[in-house]
C-alpha cells in the first residue's frame, strides 16, 4: 500500500516510501525529521502545521503527501537565508511575539504569504488572511505589531 | 534531534560517544560549570541554587518554570542585581529535575514572588562569600571592596581586583543555607547576606529581553513534540465513545494490516503503538473495540445549572467572614431597608491548549527512566511517572521542553502517565501525542458554577450586609499537579485510587462592608472516575467566574442605589493601593460617570464601558473594557481595554506588559466564546469548531496598561491577576451599551440576542 514519494522541501529533494494518503505533516515530521510544522488539530482549524507550497500557505495536516511531487515546499526554517532571518521573522523577534511559541509557525508563514502579495495590508486584509489561525496564549496584540513592523520594513 | 540515553555522557561530554544536548544550553554549559563535580542536589546547599561560571558569569538553577512570559528573565535580573552582574551574564537552568530542586514548577503566579526570591537570596549569599574570598586574596577589608560587572575591586586602589571567575569559576560553592524544610511552592531559604536596597537597583526594573524568542521564530527551538530517541515508537490512546465505558473486547485483526503495530491494554487503558506515527494514528482509528454498556453519565447540557442548584453538597467552606456569629449575619440582612440579589452561571471551560499534549517516556527499570514533558511542573510529572511505573522517585528524571502552551493542569500531565504505561508495556521509548479531541474534550476542565450574591442596603443606599455564595463542581477532581497516578486520566483508567480535593474558593478584593460573608458548596462530579469533565486548575483558577459574579453584582447594586460604578467601588475599597489603582484606571480610560446604562448607539452598533476590579495574592488589577455590540447580530467586539496593574515592585516592565496583554485577551476569549459542550454520553466540543476561541478579528484596537510600580513593596506576581476582572468588565460594558445584564457566560451572540428581545 505504500508508494515512492518525492518531495522538495527547503530546496532539498527527498524520496521515501509512504502511504499516499498520509498527510504531508507526518512526512515532514516523521519521515524527514523536520520540526517546524506542528500538529495542532489535524483538521485545518488552527494553522500550526502551515507550510508554503509554491509560495501559498497550505495546512499540511490535511494535504495528502502524494499531491506535491512537482511543488516547492518551504518550512519556517527554510525562510532563513544564509543564516539570516526573513524580514517577517525579524519583525516577530523584535516584537518578542511568542509566548509558548507553538502556533508561531502558522502566523509567520501566513504573514510571509500575505506580505508577498499585499505588502501594505489593511486591518481588514490582515483579518481575512489570518482567519482561522489560533494563538491560545493570546499574543494577538504582539502579532499585529509584528505584521505592521514587517510590512513597514 | 536524537537524544542519547546516557545522562552522564550527555551532561559531561565524557568519552568518544556522540553526545547531544538534553535541553538547550545545558550541555554547552556543562563544561564551563563542571557539572560532574557538582554536589548532589540538596536544598541546604548553596550549590543547588547558584554557581559561578569560568567566565565569571553566574548560573542559577530554577525549580519553577517559565511558560513563555519571561519569568526566567525576571529571575535572571533579580540574581544579576544581587551579584552586580548585567542580566545577560546570568543563565537560568530550568526544567530538568536532575539539575534543579523542586520549587513547585509554574504555579500560583509565584515564579517571581517565591521562586525568584529564593534564587535572589542565594545570589546575595554568593556575593557575600565572593567578597569574603576577595578580601582574603587582595588583603583588603570587605568594607573597602566594591563590585562592578563581576569584578571585585578595592574602592581606593583600582589595581587591586579579582573577578568572580578567578575566585571560584567552574568550582562549586561549599556553603550551606538555612532551608525551611519545604519542597515545591513553599520552599524558601534564609542566608546571612544582606539584600541590596531596592533604591540601588540597576538591573531590576529594566526591560531585559526574552531568551527563547528567536528560536521559536527561526525554527531552532526544540519543543517536546520534537524529541526523538533511537528505536522510539509512536503511541495513540483509544478512548470510549460514552464517558465511563471500558473496553470489553478488542479485535486485534482489525489493525493487522498495519506494520509493527502493538496493542497496549491494562484494565481500561487502551492504546496502540507503532513505529510510524501515521500508522499509530490510523491504528487508533481502525481498532475495533467493544465497549461496556454504561448508563450515559451526564444530563443534557441545558440542565447543567439546574443540576448544580439541586445537587446535594459534598463539601462546604468559606472565608473572610468578618462576623463569626451566623445570627448576626441574618440580623444584618433583616435590618436592611432592602435586599438585592442576583445569580450568575458559568460553564465548564477547557484548557484547549494550542496542540494536544505530547510526552516521551523511556522506561528503564534498571537505569534511569526519563520523561520528556511540556508540563509546567516537571518535578511532579517525574514523581507521577515513577509512581505509575512502580519506581522510586529518584529513578525517574523529568526533562521539560516547551509544549503547546500551558495554563495550569492541562493534558500534559495525563500524556506523561499514558506514555509511561506504553513504554513499560512495549519495552521501548514511546512518544505519545494525543489527538485534538483529547486536548479539548478530555483535558481537565475548569468547573461549572452558580454564584448567588445578596446585598442588604440601608435607607441611604449603603451596603450593610453582603453574602457571596458559590455552588459548583469541585475545583480539583484531580490535583493541580500529576504526581499521584489517580490524578491522571491514565491512572484512573488503570484503577488508581482517587483523591478529589473537594474544595472551592471565594472572591478576593478589599471591600469593607459592615457584614461580609463569603461561602461555597461543592457538589459531586457526574462521573467519579475517567471523566472528560473532571476538574482541575485553569489559569487563574475560579478567578474569572467568581469575579464575574462579584463585580457584575457590584455594578448591579451601584445602579440600584443610583451610584456611579467607579464611585461605588471607591466607597468600599479599603486598601489605599486599590483606591489609587481604580482611580488610575478610571482616569486613563476617561471614565464617564453614569447611574444607569448609557446605551450609546449609532446605527446597529452600541458602545459601552465597564469596570472590573479584583486582587490576587497581593497583586491588584482594575480593568476598564470598552465594547461594541451589534444590536442585530448580538456580536460583541472589544474596542479598548485599560488596565491598571499593581504587583509590587516591577522587575521587567516590557515583559510584564506583554504578559498582561495576553491575560486580557485570553480572558476576553473565555468571556465571549468558551463553553464546554456535552450530551448525555460525552463531551461534544472536541475541536476548535466546537470550542472556538478568540481570533485575529477579535483583537481590540488597544490594550493600555498603567503600571503602578511599588519599589517599596515585594513582587506579588503577574501571571494571572489581570485575567481575573476581565469577564466582569466586559459584562458591565455590555450592560452599559445595551441595558442587557448577562448573568450567564460566555457572552455569545445567542445570549445577547435573547437579552435584547
Amino acid at each position: 500500500m505504500t508508494k515512492r514519494i518525492a518531495l522538495n522541501v527547503d530546496g532539498k529533494s527527498h524520496t521515501f516510501e509512504a502511504d499516499p494518503d498520509m498527510p504531508l505533516l507526518y512526512a515532514l515530521r516523521d519521515d524527514l525529521g523536520l520540526n517546524n510544522p506542528k500538529f495542532g488539530c489535524g483538521k485545518a482549524q488552527c494553522g500550526a502545521c502551515t507550510v508554503l507550497v509554491d509560495g501559498q500557505p497550505v495546512r499540511s495536516c490535511v494535504t495528502p503527501v502524494d499531491s506535491l511531487a512537482t511543488s516547492k515546499i518551504t518550512t519556517l526554517a527554510g525562510l532563513m537565508q544564509n543564516g539570516k532571518p526573513h524580514k517577517v521573522q525579524e519583525a516577530f523577534i523584535a516584537e518578542q511575539v511568542p509566548q509558548c511559541g507553538f502556533c508561531m509557525n502558522g502566523w509567520v508563514m501566513a504573514t510571509v504569504a500575505l506580505l508577498d502579495t499585499t505588502p501594505k495590508p489593511t486591518d481588514a486584509q490582515i483579518e481575512e488572511a489570518f482567519a482561522g489561525l489560533k494563538c491560545r496564549c493570546a499574543t494577538h496584540m504582539s502579532i499585529v505589531r509584528a505584521v505592521k513592523r514587517a510590512s513597514a520594513a | 534531534m536524537n537524544h542519547q540515553i546516557n545522562r552522564r555522557q550527555a551532561l559531561f561530554g565524557a568519552g568518544a560517544l556522540t553526545v547531544t544536548v538534553l535541553m538547550p544550553g545545558v550541555q554547552a554549559r556543562a563544561q564551563t560549570i563542571g557539572l560532574d563535580k557538582r554536589p548532589p542536589l540538596d536544598a541546604r546547599k548553596l550549590a543547588s541554587y547558584i554557581s559561578i561560571d569560568q567566565d565569571g558569569g553566574a548560573t542559577a538553577y530554577y525549580g519553577k518554570m517559565d511558560m513563555g512570559q519571561g519569568t526566567d528573565v525576571g529571575v535572571a535580573q533579580m540574581v544579576a542585581e544581587e551579584l552586580d552582574l548585567p542580566a545577560a551574564r546570568v543563565t537560568i537552568v530550568m526544567g530538568d529535575t536532575g539539575l534543579t530542586l523542586n520549587q513547585g514548577g509554574a504555579s500560583s503566579s509565584n515564579g517571581i514572588s517565591a521562586g525568584g526570591v529564593t534564587l535572589r537570596n542565594a545570589a546575595a549569599e554568593a556575593r557575600r562569600l565572593l567578597v569574603q574570598m576577595a578580601s582574603k586574596r587582595l588583603g583588603v577589608a570587605e568594607g573597602d571592596l566594591k563590585v562592578e560587572n563581576g569584578v571585585i575591586i578595592a574602592a581606593n586602589d583600582s589595581t587591586k581586583k579579582v573577578s568572580y571567575g578567578e575566585l571560584i569559576g567552574g568550582r562549586w560553592f561549599d556553603a550551606e543555607v538555612e532551608w525551611n524544610g519545604q519542597k515545591g511552592n513553599p520552599l524558601a531559604i534564609k542566608t546571612i547576606a544582606k539584600l541590596k536596597d531596592p533604591k540601588d537597583y540597576k538591573v531590576v526594573g529594566t526591560s531585559a529581553p526574552r531568551r527563547d524568542v528567536a528560536g521559536k521564530i527561526d525554527g531552532t527551538q526544540e519543543f517536546v513534540s520534537d524529541v526523538r530517541l533511537p528505536g522510539m515508537l509512536h503511541g495513540r490512546m483509544v478512548l470510549p465513545p460514552v464517558a465511563g465505558a471500558t473496553p470489553v473486547s478488542v479485535d486485534e485483526s482489525s489493525i493487522k494490516s498495519i506494520p509493527g503495530v502493538q496493542i497496549v491494554r491494562e484494565k481500561a487503558f487502551l492504546a496502540v503503538v507503532a513505529p510510524k506515527e501515521w500508522d499509530a494514528v490510523k491504528a487508533a482509528d481502525m481498532l475495533k473495540v467493544t465497549w461496556s454498556d454504561v448508563k450515559p453519565p451526564f444530563p443534557e447540557q441545558k440542565d447543567l445549572y439546574n443540576h448544580i442548584r439541586a445537587a446535594k453538597p459534598v463539601a462546604s467552606g468559606g472565608a473572610n467572614t468578618n462576623i463569626k456569629e451566623p445570627e448576626k449575619v441574618d440580623a444584618a440582612f433583616k435590618g436592611a431597608d432592602r435586599i438585592i440579589e442576583a445569580t450568575y452561571e458559568w460553564p465548564f471551560q477547557s484548557h484547549a491548549s494550542m496542540g494536544p499534549a505530547c510526552s516521551l517516556v523511556d522506561y528503564q527499570p534498571n537505569g534511569e527512566t526519563r520523561v520528556w514533558t511540556g508540563s509546567q511542573k516537571p518535578h511532579y510529572t517525574a514523581d507521577g511517572v515513577a509512581a505509575i511505573l512502580g519506581l522510586k522517585p529518584d529513578q525517574v528524571r523529568g526533562i521539560w521542553l516547551p509544549g503547546p502552551g500551558s495554563y495550569g493542569r492541562n493534558d500534559a500531565g495525563d500524556a506523561a502517565a499514558a506514555a509511561a504505561l506504553m513504554s513499560k508495556a512495549v519495552g521501548k521509548p514511546v512518544r505519545f501525542q494525543s489527538m485534538r479531541n483529547e486536548g479539548t474534550a478530555w483535558d481537565p476542565k475548569a468547573p461549572a458554577s452558580v454564584h448567588t450574591v445578596r446585598a442588604g442596603v440601608d435607607k441611604e443606599g449603603k451596603i450593610v450586609a453582603w453574602h457571596f455564595h458559590s455552588k459548583a463542581f469541585d475545583r480539583l477532581d484531580v490535583n493541580s499537579n500529576e504526581s499521584f497516578p489517580g490524578h491522571t486520566l491514565a491512572g484512573q483508567l488503570i484503577g488508581s485510587p482517587l483523591k478529589p480535593g473537594r474544595v472551592y474558593g471565594t472572591p478576593s478584593e478589599s471591600y469593607r462592608f459592615p457584614v461580609k460573608q463569603q461561602t461555597w458548596e461543592v457538589i459531586a462530579p457526574f462521573l467519579e472516575s475517567m471523566s472528560p469533565l473532571r476538574t482541575s486548575h485553569l489559569r487563574d483558577p475560579l478567578g474569572p467566574e467568581i469575579h464575574f459574579a462579584n463585580e457584575s453584582f457590584m455594578d448591579e447594586v451601584a445602579f440600584a442605589t443610583g451610584t456611579d460604578p467607579v464611585e461605588f467601588r471607591l466607597r468600599y475599597v479599603s486598601d489605599p493601593r486599590d483606591q489609587e489603582l481604580i482611580k488610575a484606571a478610571a482616569e486613563k480610560a476617561g471614565w464617564q460617570k453614569r447611574t444607569a446604562a448609557r446605551r450609546v448607539q449609532t446605527g446597529d452598533l452600541a458602545t459601552g464601558q465597564g469596570i472590573g476590579y479584583s486582587t490576587r495574592a497581593g497583586t491588584r488589577v482594575a480593568v476598564i473594557a470598552e465594547v461594541e455590540v451589534n444590536m442585530k447580530t448580538g456580536r460583541v467586539r472589544g474596542k479598548r481595554f485599560v488596565v491598571a496593574h499593581d504587583c509590587g515592585i516591577i522587575i521587567n516592565p516590557q515583559l510584564l506588559t506583554q504578559t498582561i496583554e495576553g491575560n486580557i485577551l485570553q480572558a476576553f476569549s473565555r468571556a465571549l466564546y468558551e463553553e464546554v459542550m456535552f450530551d448525555t454520553r460525552n463531551v461534544t466540543s472536541i475541536d476548535w469548531k466546537g470550542y472556538p476561541i478568540l481570533e485575529i478579528g477579535d483583537t481590540p484596537a488597544s490594550v493600555e496598561v498603567v503600571l503602578l510600580d511599588r519599589k517599596d513593596q515585594r513582587p506579588t506576581g503577574a501571571g494571572e491577576g489581570s485575567m481575573r476582572p476581565v469577564v466582569a468588565a466586559v459584562a458591565n460594558a455590555i450592560y452599559d451599551a445595551t441595558g442587557v445584564r448577562l448573568r450567564q457566560g460566555p457572552f455569545t451572540p445567542d445570549r445577547l440576542r435573547a437579552g435584547l428581545v
